[in-house]
């Protein structure tokens, strides 16, 4: 693996204090995803099976949906822009905010708009940019991407955000998290309220209604889609679902599968600008489509079910990896099992060819996945093709001849029982080696004992023992 | 009489091959004739698992030949049998004659406390073994293969054992196959989570139905100085 | 046009031609249980009152307007211009500004008073939801900016859940550019998990249900 990898999994599993924030946080949404599905919703899996339908339906015939969606935004009075990349998404904006002379923008969370670094190309443009979420905000404030889809500020403590409030806001260090919520309260109402635009993600594209649905729980979403005159939704191409009517099952999903709530607090049905009659709302809207790399998903048949994802989290929260080494040792902005998928698919698996073999295909993330994404096929998919981009690189053919020996080996059985007598023969440890898959790795043995002992070698080995027993 | 192949699996045959024989012992009490095909090895996951499915196919077709013919075959593993049962078919979709004789094989193919329950119908095999039991879930098992609750009433069957549940039998022990050494600090952390929620139920061994497993734990038990055995399930089946 | 780039590129990745034509999807999954209206006020009360919202089942909308009145006594609110909260005589207690139309104005009133109050198109009673669509009666920063939220809703708005909702309105974008769900007071738990309430939206929810529904006096309609 890369050695930057490496390194931020050996600081993360180093840490333990962090390695107990990660296991209880993850601990304790496992357990409200839990009591939120036991004998309260019954038809769970029938709604995985009928949610993971739809969404197969929506992916496969895309381009009529997306078309139908932008007909129907249009038709409520918003504009549809679609973008190639994030750069475009930053271009749009900025163009649109020189137009208007908007000086500032409300966020609300968005993983799309972190996959893009949305702030940061806004940055240098006399455009200030505020997350409006408070873990969100709190990560602003310090530079850092979010750890987990979900509770983003998962990894910090009171004591982070007292120093941190501290320093950037130059107000007394308060370790107590009421206050510090209600600072931040007070410090973003005012950003609501004097916002020009308020830019926002979506959970959801409705292709009958031309609209977005977005979930959350504090009521900045809300803010950031009411308070300013314009509102950006940033999207995804893959959000779409066909029918308003399908909410009544995604929504179920959505909230147990992330958090354990059958709804979150604020569920909101946005469809364009305001209406006439209507007292408040936004003037403008602008839904952006985003690709970024998501139609070279959509061409791999197997694969592209990653675009099923609905955002919940609960991949992370099962995975007893990403409960080990935590979001950020993960290569891109989104982590967990959905991330080892998405990031070699949006990056090639050259960025990380480490990647799709963190997982030891234990299954807990496709048991809990809402939409039924079949997390460790695409990873064992994903292995062949590390495999097959790397037959140049050295350590990669010392690797592959190991392999065609283990095949060579097993596919003859005579020399396979050979080399169990040999290493009978040979003694204990080191011989073990030589008839475990693969010669050449005399390595694993080194790694396998940095964390636990061997078995000691059976002096006889089943085929004698058999031997013995017929007589 | 039902006619069973055993597939032992390499490691089995390597390193705890008394765990093969406990289970040649419990299908025979059974009423099993039971044979061993001598020319099988592995079924290749390894190859699978580590992204090299030329090289899977190799040994999985050698395992067809192998086992061509066989009435059931029944593996004490559950990693190893949904290698065979679920996977053979990725292997070989594009290669039609494999493909079919995988999907003849594939209804023969079971894991061994599966076979017991679903297959002979018999729960109990008066065995006797003595202490506190606490049972791993090993993830192949539970979750391709479905089974849960099969092992819990065989050991449940079994005089003298006390079967207690850890808090966490269903989490991964860390394995992986080659995981384990890819990301061995990963592998070790997982493992070490797991045999704390062992150490609490205050069992004295630890029963799986996958060797691997029982490979990792053991090796986490024994550098941690803590007392607790490891065993299959078969060999606490076989126990008098 | 990145439009057109786009489009092509999903129609190549998924081999579909320009206009062609799309086999039906799986059919949406409605499934509308049975539940008399008793039950739905108590499932509605007890739902919200899990979420630390305040709950009155109201036998009338005098018994309403008392609630409200008590609550807001020495306070300000900003009251929605939903006809069923003049109906009750909720809108014209003191200390209440109503029958705003200027959104710069209520947007003032949202941000300086201590309590909104609004009814709703309906409640989902599975989950004690509010179902607010944003119109000439029912503004969105009301039930959003104020420290504290009432609601005072009639029983017959009561439905069963979401599949009950996206039944009768399969189409909520043709009637409104907001529709929201709320259920119960904002809260986060991004620092340490810890729950805190009232975070940007209200801390403090009431939901009041009344079980009276006509008019026993309020002026004519317009």
């Amino acid at each position: 693996m890369s050695v930057v990898f490496d390194e931020k999994i050996q600081q993360t599993l180093g840490n333990a204090k962090l390695q107990l924030a990660i296991y209880t946080s993850t601990g304790r949404l496992m357990d409200h995803r839990k009591k939120s599905l036991t004998g309260q919703l019954p038809d769970f899996e029938e709604l995985r099976t009928h949610a993971n339908a739809v969404k197969k339906h929506t992916i496969e015939n895309l381009d009529y949906y997306l078309e139908q969606l932008e007909a129907n935004v249009k038709a409520h009075g918003g504009q549809v822009v679609w973008c190639r990349d994030g750069q475009q998404v930053a271009d749009f904006v900025l163009a649109l905010a020189k137009e208007k002379g908007s000086k500032l923008i409300v966020k609300s969370k968005s993983m799309t708009t972190e996959e893009i670094d949305f702030n940061e190309r806004l940055e240098h443009h006399h455009l200030e940019s505020v997350e409006t979420d408070l873990g969100e905000y709190i990560l602003q404030l310090k530079h850092e991407r979010p750890y987990h889809i979900v509770a983003p500020a998962l990894h910090l403590t009171r004591y982070d955000v007292a120093n941190l409030f501290e320093k950037e806001l130059g107000v007394p260090n308060d370790t107590v998290i009421e206050n510090q919520t209600l600072l931040a309260r007070k410090v973003l109402r005012d950003k609501f309220l004097q916002a020009d635009i308020g830019v926002s993600g979506a959970n959801f594209l409705v292709a009958d209604s031309g609209s977005i649905v977005l979930v959350e729980n504090e009521g900045n979403a809300r803010l950031t889609t009411s308070a300013p005159k314009i509102h950006i939704a940033v999207a995804g191409v893959e959000k779409v679902i066909p029918r308003a009517q399908d909410l009544a099952t995604f929504l179920k999903l959505l909230g147990r599968s992330a958090t354990g709530q059958p709804l979150t607090v604020y569920t909101s049905f946005l469809s364009g600008p305001k209406r006439a009659e209507e007292v408040d709302g936004p003037d403008e809207f602008y839904l952006v489509l985003l690709d970024n790399g998501r139609t070279k998903v959509l061409a791999d048949r197997e694969k592209r079910q990653v675009l099923y994802c609905i955002r919940c989290g609960a991949c992370l929260n099962h995975c007893p990896v990403y409960r080990k080494i935590g979001g950020h040792s993960f290569p891109w902005v989104y982590s967990g099992p959905i991330g080892a998928i998405i990031t070699p698919q949006f990056m090639t698996v050259r960025h990380e060819p480490a990647l799709p073999f963190a997982s030891s295909l234990c299954g807990a993330c496709a048991e809990v996945c809402p939409v039924k994404i079949d997390i460790p096929k695409i990873l064992l998919d994903l292995r062949e093709d590390v495999v097959k981009a790397r037959t140049e690189d050295a350590s990669n053919q010392l690797e592959r001849l190991a392999f065609r020996m283990f095949a060579f080996m097993m596919s003859h059985p005579w020399l396979y029982r050979l080399a169990g007598k040999l290493g009978a023969r040979f003694g204990p440890k080191k011989a073990w080696v030589s008839h475990v898959p693969g010669a050449g790795m005399l390595p694993p043995v080194k790694l396998w004992l940095s964390q636990r002992d061997l078995p000691s070698l059976a002096k006889k080995s089943f085929r004698d023992l058999w031997k013995e027993r017929k007589g | 009489m039902p006619r069973v192949s055993l597939f032992v699996t390499c490691i089995i045959d390597q390193l705890f091959p008394k765990v093969g024989i406990a289970m040649a012992d419990v299908l025979e009490r059974a009423g099993c004739s039971v044979e061993f095909p001598e020319d099988q090895t592995c079924c290749g996951q390894p190859a699978f698992n580590s992204g090299y499915r030329e090289e899977a196919r190799t040994v999985a077709r050698h395992f067809l030949k192998v086992f061509d013919g066989a009435e059931y075959i029944v593996v004490p593993s559950g990693s190893c049998t949904s290698m065979v049962s679920h996977h053979f078919a990725d292997l070989f979709q594009d290669f039609p004659a494999e493909l079919a004789a995988t999907r003849t094989l594939e209804p023969k193919v079971y894991e061994f406390s599966s076979f017991l329950t679903g297959v002979l119908k018999v729960e109990d095999f008066g065995a006797r073994f003595e202490g506190i039991v606490t049972y791993h879930d090993s993830c192949h098992a539970l979750r391709e293969l479905k089974i849960k609750d099969g092992p819990r009433r065989l050991l449940g069957n079994v005089k003298g054992l006390e079967l207690r549940e850890m808090d966490i039998a269903q989490e991964c022990c860390g394995f992986g196959g080659t995981f384990s050494v890819k990301f061995p600090e990963v592998s070790g952390g997982m493992v070490r989570t797991k045999i704390e929620s062992i150490k609490k139920t205050g069992a004295s061994t630890v029963v799986s139905i996958d060797s691997s497993c029982l490979m990792q734990i053991r090796g986490a038990l024994s550098r941690a100085g803590l007392p607790i055995e490891t065993m299959h399930l078969a060999e606490v089946l076989a126990s008098r | 046009m990145q439009r057109d780039l786009i489009l092509r590129d999903v129609r190549k990745a998924l081999g579909r031609d320009a206009g062609q034509a799309v086999p039906p999807p799986p059919p949406a999954r409605i499934v509308i249980p049975d539940v008399p209206v008793s039950q739905r006020i108590d499932s509605m009360l007890d739902r919200v009152a899990a979420l630390a919202g305040k709950t009155l089942r109201a036998k009338s909308m005098a018994e309403a307007r008392e609630y409200v009145a008590a609550l807001i006594e020495g306070k300000t609110a900003v009251a929605s211009n939903a006809p069923f909260l003049r109906d009750c005589g909720i809108a014209e207690l003191p200390g209440v500004s109503s029958g705003i139309t200027d959104r710069e104005e209520l947007r003032r009133l949202c941000a300086t008073c201590n309590y909104g109050i609004t009814s709703a198109d309906y409640g989902l009673s599975d989950t004690g939801s509010l179902v607010m669509l944003s119109s000439r009666e029912e503004a969105r920063l009301v039930s959003l900016l104020p420290p504290a939220h009432i609601a005072v809703v009639p029983a017959s708005k009561l439905l069963t859940g979401l599949d009950e909702l996206f039944s009768i309105l399969p189409r909520p974008a043709e009637q409104t550019s907001s529709m929201v769900l709320i259920t119960g007071p904002s809260r986060t738990a991004d620092i340490e998990q810890i729950l805190v309430r009232g975070v940007h939206g209200p801390g403090e929810i009431h939901v009041v249900v009344v079980e009276e529904e006509t008019a026993i006096a309020g002026p004519p309609e317009p």
